[in-house]
């Protein structure tokens, strides 16, 4: 089948539920274009992509990471520290800010390899621990206030600018997911990934490298929170120690609506963005709806209405699984 | 530690001195690191032998030994519960709401501070209840269904108050929090009671021993006739009641209920505090007292790095440090 239409290819209800994230969200598209007047205007579109497009770097990588069975919790903690890292360095040059912000993420990854395949700690563990140092550095780092970035060297732009019509965060999370759907799909690493995700044993019995293929993919899911943190500070002009609490949930959450389960050794890259947009749509719909002034719901429902929505996707793929199984 | 040199007798030649040292760390490290904490604080730290920083040590532990404690019996059986911090904030933001009489009228102030003690309690119980079904009658896995209240419940404590700060001023309510109940503050002392009651559950009820074997093995646990799907949801229930009268306490000792700050993190703390006091995290082992020691050192760390002029930030790191310790230690111990 042609590898474009293989999100519809339906073989099992995984595929199915990842068919229903999509539809979802193009269903949610269509409500708002045809209930507001301005939601598809340019300036909500593109504010939208701006906004997400950092919540979206972190799904991915955690879409990996959950992938080979595990779980990441300290992309939020990495990310506010990168935010950090990237204003610091912003004054010397803008590559210096983007780099030493990535680089920073890395490092919190290779942290997180290390502890979970060579100390042998499970990756909950490991990585809740890295996430409060991750912020304790970060807080050091920046003496507890946020760090404001330097106007002069163009770092700004990263964050704020746009590149052919479109925000610039936006085409940087575009080509880090056409790169895991590449990675995903087309490279054997991608099979490897999987195949860890099945069983780890069996993969290491087939001769895999299994410590190897891991410690890449933390790497990678720390070093995309890193750039994750450039945005963050690139975007609001400053490096901010106390924020990215909750993102790791979010992304998540992005993850599992887009139909990836958590028990490892299945997923999709491009449903994983798909929940990322599905999720911020939400808030955005929401948004829309307080405009229109028939209600008026504080920001305080749109975490209510989030956990309803992950409790709902959660539910409903719960259902197929079992029908799945005993079919 | 001199057994570490001589040489291991031959009943026991499958152990190697290494191994066993790790044995010793992990049965006794906690212990150990406690003690020595303490003897630490005692040479360094200022003014530390007095019963201030006693004080100051117990109530500022008591409300993460109380989560901690209903997250040992969740963790014991497998699971882990990510909504306790949102479920506090509810629970926090539910009882100054109602001795205010913003629910229902006030009539008889006695009556609803006891109902200001009790409500909220049993809605947090009620939420873990909900977590405890998502788990045990859709199969979700405990993360993502009790990341389903994380997510939401600190939303349902903002919309209930508004997000406002709730600032209140009422002796009985806060009895939990101010008062003394023979010169021991009324928060420590229900922190041992409730310590107390947990532990003899796990040792010497039924339903202690079944939540063990559910962690241990849930397939066999299942077919020796044990109700798989009525512990976990006990447990859940219990880690939920429990959040919610750590939400109490730390309402009445702030004399004010901030949606937006009650329980915040301390999901982290709780588990934090089970896996330095040695429960493992796959299940199968519940060690209270324990984690009542794990809190102790989480606590006293803290404490040392503030009292000796170190910034909270590198407390954080310290801590995630001594998790990955104290997991390694434990995992080593228990591999052979």
């Amino acid at each position: 089948m042609h590898t474009l239409l293989r999100p519809f290819a339906i073989k099992s209800s995984v595929d199915l539920a990842r068919l229903g994230v999509i539809l979802a969200l193009l269903g949610l598209i269509l409500f708002g274009a045809l209930r507001y007047d301005n939601f598809v205007s340019s300036y909500n579109i593109l504010s939208f992509l701006r906004y997400n497009s950092m919540f979206a770097l972190i799904a991915l990588g955690m879409a990996f990471v959950i992938i080979t069975g595990g779980i990441d919790l300290s992309v939020g903690g990495t990310a506010a520290m990168a935010s950090v890292v990237a204003a610091l360095f912003s004054p010397s040059h803008w590559a210096a800010g983007l780099l030493a912000g990535m680089a920073a993420g890395l490092a919190v990854g290779a942290l997180n390899a290390f502890i979970i395949t060579k100390m042998r700690i499970q990756p909950f563990i490991a990585t809740l621990a890295t996430m409060l140092a991750a912020y304790g550095t970060g807080l050091l780092l920046a003496d507890n206030q946020s760090v404001s970035v330097s106007y002069d060297t163009g770092f700004t732009i990263i964050g704020q600018d746009d590149f052919l019509g479109f925000p610039i965060p936006a085409w940087i999370a575009l080509a880090a997911y056409i790169l895991g759907w590449l990675v995903l799909e087309k490279l054997p690493i991608g099979r490897h990934i999987l195949a860890i995700g099945d069983g780890e044993a069996t993969a290491g019995l087939m001769g895999l490298k299994v410590e190897r293929t891991l410690a890449a993919v933390y790497i990678a899911s720390g070093t995309l929170a890193g750039l994750a943190g450039v945005m963050l500070a690139s975007q609001f002009g400053a490096g901010q120690p106390t924020e990215g609490v909750g993102w790791e949930l979010f992304a998540i959450a992005s993850v599992v609506v887009g139909g990836t389960l958590l028990t490892g050794g299945s997923g999709s890259v491009g449903a994983t963005l798909a929940g990322a947009l599905l999720l911020a749509m939400v808030f955005n719909i929401l948004n829309f709806e307080n405009g229109l002034g028939w209600i008026s719901l504080s920001a305080y429902w749109q975490s209510v209405i989030r956990g309803a929505f992950l409790l709902v996707v959660v539910v409903l793929q719960a259902k197929l699984m079992t029908r799945h199984r005993s079919t | 530690m001199t057994t570490i040199e001589t040489p291991a007798p031959q009943q026991s030649g499958t152990l190697s001195s290494g191994s066993r040292l790790f044995r010793l760390a992990s049965r006794y490290g906690t212990f150990v690191a406690f003690l020595a904490l303490i003897a630490f604080n005692i040479a360094v730290t200022p003014h530390f032998l007095s019963w201030q920083t006693l004080n100051v040590n117990l109530t500022q532990v008591a409300t993460i030994v109380i989560v901690a404690t209903g997250m040992t019996l969740v963790i014991a059986t497998g699971g882990i519960d990510l909504s306790v911090g949102s479920l506090m904030a509810i629970s926090g933001a539910l009882a100054p709401m109602i001795f205010m009489g913003q629910l229902w009228p006030v009539e008889n102030m006695a009556f609803a501070v006891t109902l200001a003690f009790l409500f909220p309690v049993v809605v947090a119980g009620l939420f873990g209840l909900f977590n405890g079904l998502l788990v045990t009658r859709f199969s979700i896995q405990p993360i993502i269904a009790t990341l389903v209240l994380f997510i939401a419940g600190r939303g349902i404590a903002q919309v209930m108050t508004n997000g406002n700060l709730q600032v209140f001023k009422n002796e009985g309510f806060q009895f939990i929090a101010m008062g003394r109940i023979a010169g021991v503050p009324a928060q420590v002392v229900l922190m041992i009671m409730i310590v107390a009651l947990a532990a003899a559950m796990i040792r010497y009820t039924v339903i202690g021993r079944q939540l063990i074997a559910v962690g241990g093995n849930e397939k066999a646990a299942r077919l020796t006739g044990i109700p798989v799907k009525r512990v976990k949801m006990l447990v859940y229930m219990i880690s939920g009641a429990l959040a919610g009268v750590a939400g109490l306490v730390v309402v009445a000792r702030n004399s004010a209920s901030d949606a937006n700050l009650v329980g915040l993190g301390m999901e982290l703390d709780a588990i934090a505090a089970v896996a330095v006091g040695g429960t493992l995290l796959t299940g199968g082992r519940a060690n209270i007292i324990g984690t009542v020691l794990g809190a102790f050192v989480i606590q006293l760390v803290r404490y040392t790095l503030l009292a000796n002029g170190v910034p909270d930030a590198a407390a954080l790191i310290v801590k995630a440090g001594l998790i990955v310790l104290a997991v390694f230690i434990q995992q080593r111990a228990d591999r052979r």
